[in-house]
């Protein structure tokens, strides 16, 4: 190996007079040849579209009108008067606040789980990540249907006999069922991430915890946990930008109902610009939106410096 | 810096080629559409000797053949019938073609206006009477042309619901056929509690349904003596049903105020609209799905629906045993109407405007209006077709159709929004204990804020 | 060499805490979970094959059990033509994210010029922007040029993924640079560089990157629910949304798990297919 890093070394500099600026100019036509498309592409597609969203926002802008003044601030006040569009901003923290724990704590309970078992690891592990690669409308209405008052959950709890539960018709309960069926989704995305992250552990740092004669939980504690620590770093920021955009499920299985009770920030912003067409004030919703990923984002890159050492 | 020059040159080099595939791309399926949507120019004048050689045989005084555009929901009954209609108007104007385009009825509304600015638009729309202000607002619909559509003869002609669809003074659509409310009665579960009658009154309907309700053991629902569904048509049946029987009125008559509140009829028609749930429990929301599922399962006695189901009900449950009775009275009668109309945008002009007009001639003769009832099972429109024996002497046709001399439509400004209020009040007393005054305070209030907001951004054009 | 490229493998050890009562609780609680996680499939796939009137009755396997359903589905909406427009636009979309990519992930790792971190910190940035974010632009730019309804329409916002070159430069740093520059000294151009050299050492990477790509094009769901109009231009989720709402009120909730099967089944036989990739796509893209 060295021998041969040697040899070429020796080839280039020997070579490197010849045809150097040939070669740099090769290369760089390469580098952008490549970059070029795709990086006008991102400009084109990401860039200039957010700068007309936060155009959109100051105009009142309706679908079927030619006319679109410029309306300054309007459209944001207009929001933050509205106690629905509020409603659905406390509603987005309870996805994200009670959704993104949710999520870990379950994806980390099966990673420890399956990482405990020898046999059928897996069998498992494939089970357990089928609901993942499924489309989220499709797995709402089977949700929507055992859940719904002659459904199979309710007759199964008067069978037992058990009070039968509004469920989705419930202001207090449909959120948390919204929520559960989300997390029910993500567990195999989520099991995989902790799986891979625990079969980084060293062993030996268990089996010098084991000779300081620290308990299950201990080791998990003092071990487990801290060394988990960027994995859980980086799965409460995907987990909370993919919360704060819940939509699918919802649109699926309540459409924002009972009393608005699991309406989302994005619902509204889909009611707002393809139902009543306004799509000034729905982009105003998404600047919004977008102020508050951009807050945890720059939350995460702080939390990130701040490394577990080994 | 060479190099720094050299590189800037070859990235705007791709820039312009970027842009070209872009614009490429889009000019691309633009066209594509723009071909399968009307012809272009060269492919119309082309076909116009065409045209001109069947002009003789045409009774139609545009001798340019022209293609015009029909949306509707996607409807099976309706599609297919418009679809027969087509063939026949076509053999009747032949230097006109028409083509249907069905969009799905859940979010109609939202496709249609997703299509409209991309100038994919038709040229006849049929819409929800309640959408109308909307798109009126937006300046997207032409007033229907007085020449072909005289305003005096609609309102002659036509059931007086229909002026629901006059904004500002003119009509903006005009429909084939309409809707109302009416009780349906299951007789089997009748004969069952050995009642005689259908419910005439406000008190015997409480009673009958009393009577009529079923529940087990544990205090479920086995069946429902009134099935209960705010958001399917009983939000409909308070405002121009319950309310103004109670003596209330719905909206000022400049359309500008909600007037629920006005007198105590408001919240005497709420209350009683909610007792059905809180202190009769005859029926509540969601049992079996929904109310016509549960009436059609043979799950709850006693419906609020529309006109429009009597053709699912035929087709799905041609076993149910059931009967039509008008909606029941109290201090005077009044019955909810709806109905879809067809419109013309504010873009359709010339040859295609003309076609239009002759269209919606057809759309809205009296042979098409009879057809529609056979086919479609919605109600005829106009006076004199409505009030023939054949329709009028019908045992289930005819309670709806004898309502509808006292029916009501009411306006409109958002739908969705107006609807879920009702509900949203409704489950604010059933789910979170709030009093039934308040609700109803409160959903004034709400449904106000609706109005005041429309009408602020209209008094500002 | 090639060894060293390829994705970690999970190795097989031993628990830690290694008790045989725990291990005995862990596979009882794996599976109670395992129903919970199948659960709502089996009823599902089982309500496809009731018949109407079975439709309340509680049992998972039906008294008599209907093919019928699946014959009334395709009749009643165009299932054959959403499953053909998700497909297309799935290769489609693979395609061109598996060629951008790859070769964007490989400049970025393997080169050295002005503005590479810049360049790769504004495209990763895209990955933090919501895409509802940018629906909005995306729909009146998209109506502007007359994309809405297109297929077109659907596949833009999508031809190039932030992720996918994340993840392909992950893979794509683990080349060794000296391999590269011996090809370049035996006189290869940089094209055939990349050709050659590099990407057949990352087969693994691409396969992981394909399957990803195909999942979740083929369960994307807002961005054509709004940019398509059309029944007969759906892809399966949003056939499925209105397959769904406008048999709700009839009930027929045969036929919306029905639909629900014929477009869930396909993805999972596909998972179990190529599981492999899957995992160990999300392993790596989850990690680094």
């Amino acid at each position: 190996m060295i021998a041969q890093a040697i040899r070429l070394t020796a080839r280039k500099s020997r070579e490197l007079l010849g045809f150097r600026l040939s070669y740099r100019t090769q290369r760089y036509l390469f580098i952008y040849l490549v970059l070029a498309f795709p990086l006008l592409y991102f400009l084109g597609t990401r860039l200039l579209p957010i700068l007309y969203a936060f155009n959109v926002s100051v105009r009142e802008w309706d679908l079927l009108s030619q006319e679109k003044p410029y309306v300054g601030f309007a459209n944001f006040t207009a929001l933050f008067e509205d106690e629905v569009f509020r409603k659905s901003i406390v509603n987005t923290l309870i996805y994200v606040l009670v959704g993104v724990p949710g999520q870990l704590a379950v994806g980390l309970a099966v990673a420890l789980l399956l990482h405990n078992v020898r046999r059928f690891r897996g069998l498992f592990r494939t089970i357990y990540f089928i609901p993942y690669v499924t489309s989220a409308v499709a797995v709402s209405w089977v949700f929507r249907w055992i859940l719904m008052r002659n459904g199979w959950l309710n007759e199964t709890l008067l069978g037992l006999g058990l009070e039968p539960q509004l469920f989705l018709q419930s202001p207090r309960q449909a959120i948390y069922l919204v929520i559960l069926t989300i997390i029910w989704q993500s567990i195999g995305f989520q099991m995989l991430v902790f799986l891979t992250g625990l079969e980084g552990v060293p062993r030996m740092y268990y089996d010098a915890a084991a000779i300081d004669g620290a308990g299950p939980w201990r080791r998990f504690r003092h071990v487990t946990l801290p060394l988990l620590n960027p994995v859980i770093v980086f799965s409460v920021v995907i987990g909370a930008i993919s919360y704060l955009q819940t939509f699918g499920q919802v649109l699926s299985m309540t459409n924002g109902e009972p009393l608005n009770s699991t309406r989302t920030i994005v619902l509204h912003v889909y009611a707002l610009a393809f139902q009543r067409f306004q799509m000034g004030s729905a982009a105003a919703a998404t600047v919004i939106l977008f102020v508050m990923i951009l807050a945890l984002t720059l939350l995460q890159f702080k939390l990130v410096r701040r490394k577990v050492e080994y | 810096m060479n190099q720094s020059i050299r590189q800037g040159k070859k990235l705007s080099l791709i820039l312009a080629a970027f842009l070209l595939v872009l614009t490429a791309c889009g000019g691309g399926s633009n066209k594509g559409s723009d071909a399968s949507a009307s012809p272009s120019p060269s492919s119309s004048a082309a076909a116009s000797p065409q045209a001109s050689a069947k002009e003789e045989a045409s009774p139609s005084a545009s001798a340019e053949k022209v293609t015009i555009e029909y949306w509707q929901y996607e409807f099976p009954a309706k599609v297919d019938l418009i679809n027969e209609l087509i063939q026949e108007f076509q053999t009747l104007h032949p230097n006109i073609t028409v083509k249907q385009t069905n969009f799905p009825y859940d979010q109609y509304s939202q496709k249609v206006a997703t299509l409209v600015p991309a100038g994919k638009g038709p040229d006849i729309i049929n819409l929800y009477y309640g959408w109308l202000p909307q798109y009126v607002a937006s300046g997207y619909l032409q007033p229907l042309p007085e020449d072909a559509f005289p305003p005096a003869q609609i309102e002659s002609d036509y059931y007086p619901l229909v002026s629901a669809a006059k904004l500002d003074g003119a009509y903006y659509a005009i429909p084939t056929a309409v809707r109302t409310l009416a009780l349906f009665y299951n007789k089997d579960l009748f004969a069952k509690a050995q009642i005689a009658q259908p419910p005439a009154t406000w008190e015997e309907l409480v009673e009958s349904a009393k009577k009529l309700t079923e529940k087990d053991a544990k205090g479920q629902f086995v069946i429902e003596g009134f099935a209960w569904e705010p958001g399917s048509q009983l939000h409909h049946w308070f405002r121009d049903g319950l309310l103004p029987q109670a003596g209330g009125q719905d909206l000022s008559e400049d359309r500008r105020k909600v007037l629920w509140d006005d007198s105590p009829a408001g919240l005497e028609a709420f209350r009683y609209l909610l007792d059905f749930a809180i202190t009769h429990k005859t029926g509540i929301n969601g049992f079996y799905n929904d109310d016509s599922n549960a009436f059609k399962t043979g799950h709850a006695a006693i419906n609020v629906d529309g006109s429009f189901r009597l053709g699912s009900f035929k087709k799905d449950a041609p076993d149910l045993n059931y009967g039509i009775a008008p909606l029941p009275a109290y201090k005077s009668q009044s019955a909810p109407a709806s109905f879809w109309a067809n419109a013309i945008p504010k873009n359709v002009q010339g040859a295609k405007l003309e076609a239009a007009k002759e269209f919606l001639k057809f759309l809205t003769s009296k042979e098409v209006q009879e057809k529609w009832v056979e086919k479609v099972g919605e109600l005829p429109a106009q006076k004199a077709v409505g009030s023939q024996d054949k329709y009028a002497g019908d045992e289930k046709l005819g309670p709806f159709i004898k309502q509808l001399d006292y029916s009501k439509a009411h306006f409109f400004i958002d739908e969705n929004q107006e609807r879920a209020l009702i509900v949203n009040a409704a489950n604010e007393v059933l789910l979170n204990n709030v009093p039934v005054e308040q609700a109803f305070k409160d959903l004034v209030a709400k449904t106000q804020k609706i109005y005041d907001d429309y009408w602020a951004k209209q008094d500002k054009k | 060499m090639s060894t060293q490229i390829a994705a970690p493998r999970v190795p097989a050890r031993g628990s830690p805490s290694g008790s045989r009562l725990g291990s005995l609780a862990s596979y009882v609680a794996l599976t109670l979970g395992t129903l919970v996680v199948i659960f709502p499939f089996l009823w599902m796939i089982a309500t496809s094959f009731k018949l109407p009137q079975d439709l309340y009755s509680l049992r998972l396997i039906p008294e008599t059990a209907t093919l019928g359903n699946y014959a009334e589905i395709f009749e009643k909406a165009p299932f054959f033509s959403w499953i053909g427009n998700t497909v297309l636009l799935a290769l489609i979309t693979v395609t061109t994210v598996i060629v951008f990519d790859t070769m964007v992930g490989y400049v970025l790792a393997k080169f050295s010029f002005v503005g590479k971190s810049v360049i790769f910190l504004l495209i990763i940035s895209t990955l933090m922007v919501p895409t509802e974010m940018l629906i909005i632009p995306w729909y009146l730019i998209a109506t502007e040029l007359g994309w809405s309804d297109t297929y077109w329409g659907v596949l833009f916002p999508g031809i190039i993924t932030a992720f996918g070159i994340f993840l392909m430069r992950q893979f794509m740093e683990s080349l060794p640079s000296e391999l590269l520059d011996a090809a370049r000294i035996d006189g290869l151009n940089e094209w055939g560089i990349m050709a050659r050299i590099a990407i057949p050492l990352v087969k693994p990477a691409i396969a992981a990157l394909t399957i990803l790509t195909f999942i979740s094009s083929w369960n994307q769901f807002t961005w054509p629910l709004i940019v398509l109009q059309t029944e007969e231009r759906f892809t399966i989720p949003v056939g499925i949304l209105y397959f769904s709402s406008e048999l709700k009120d009839s009930a027929s909730w045969i036929l919306i798990m029905t639909g629900a099967t014929v477009s869930i089944l396909p993805l999972i036989a596909l998972f179990l297919v190529f599981q492999k990739q899957i995992i160990r796509g999300i392993a790596l893209s989850g990690m680094k």
